[in-house]
């Protein structure tokens, strides 16, 4: 690996209180992958276990898809969905920790559709998600949110790397 | 690297060991990221796992682990499981390969760990892992043991301990 700033730090949150989204924006365009970490867990309201959505520049079209599989101790799933309109980079539960780690290859090649692929840990599941983007547009903004109307508690932390390849 | 991404420790085995430690780890990083590739002295199977201590603690760990052999796949639930690794049965001078990713290990907040790990037999037998490990514990992580379950880590196994930071 060449020498320099090759996993830096883009930007960090740490949320104060609790919050139902978030959103890293003017993403520089001068890595070549991206990795998000997030970490934390639900605000408290009623024992739920929900995704946590990804949307990129703001596209609310039917444009992702994606594969999944996951264990949960005692049984396997695996299934896709197509033409969504959000994509899966984690999880978020209110009465336990979650984490995922989400790799955006070639985010910021205008000549390619994007692929993801986030490991996600949530209480009672380990899974792996790969994710598609169908558009050549270059990721500047990533929205995060949980599903089903729910919210990061406090403490919850997202973080986004920077990787050179050069 | 950058200084967000430091070697803290590296271990590489000249004998076999019944175990490792990474002790005294520095509170001065956000995460946390093992790397190591292995192999057991256990003589009576392909693969031996490998279970982790914080702070010397066996308490208060739970997880998730989904695996795949390339003919089948399955889960099972764990409490301190750290990876998977070769052991004597295996092809020879094969070693598995381990990555596991801890968040936030300074904080008061439990402690969840993301493994993945690979054991590879000459396309006789091979597995790959996907593990969740919660540690139910609010201390900071100060150090980090790993031990195989049946056997010893062998010479030329290999330990890296990496902080990462977020700022």
């Amino acid at each position: 690996m060449a020498a320099g700033a090759t996993y830096t730090p883009i930007a960090t949150t740490t949320l104060g209180s609790s919050a139902s989204s978030i959103t890293f924006s003017s993403i520089p365009q001068t890595y070549t992958d991206l990795v998000l970490i997030t970490e934390g867990i639900g605000a408290s309201g009623g024992s739920y276990d929900v995704d946590m959505i990804v949307r990129l520049n703001s596209d609310t079209g039917s444009n992702y898809s994606f594969t999944y599989f996951y264990g949960n101790g005692s049984s396997t799933v695996s299934s896709r969905s197509s033409n969504s309109t959000n994509a899966i980079v984690g999880g978020v539960n209110d009465s336990g920790r979650s984490m995922s780690i989400c790799h955006f290859n070639n985010y910021s090649n205008t000549n390619t559709y994007k692929t993801f692929i986030a490991r996600i840990n949530r209480p009672t599941i380990v899974a792996a998600f790969v994710n598609l983007w169908r558009s050549t547009s270059a990721i500047s903004t990533i929205y995060l949110y949980p599903d089903s109307s729910k919210s990061f508690a406090a403490g919850f932390t997202f973080t986004l790397y920077g990787i050179a390849a050069a | 690297m950058a200084n967000t991404y430091t070697l803290i420790e590296a271990k590489s085995l000249t004998s076999t060991t019944a175990s490792i430690t990474f002790s005294s780890i520095p509170q001065t990083y956000t995460d946390l990221l093992i790397k190591y590739s292995g192999r057991t002295s256990r003589s009576d199977g392909t693969a031996d796992s490998v279970d982790v201590s914080f702070n010397s603690s066996t308490s208060n760990f739970s997880g998730r682990i989904l695996y795949g052999s390339g003919s089948s796949v399955g889960t099972s639930t764990t409490s301190r499981w750290l990876g998977s690794e070769n052991s004597g049965a295996s092809t020879a001078s094969t070693f598995a390969n381990v990555e596991a990713y801890i968040p936030n290990y300074t904080g008061s907040t439990y402690k969840s760990v993301s493994v993945d790990a690979v054991t590879e037999n000459n396309g006789t037998e091979a597995y790959s892992y996907l593990g969740a490990v919660l540690w139910s514990n609010t201390s900071a992580i100060t150090s980090i043991t790993l031990t195989p379950a049946i056997g010893s880590f062998v010479q030329y196994s290999t330990f890296y301990l990496y902080g990462i930071k977020n700022s």
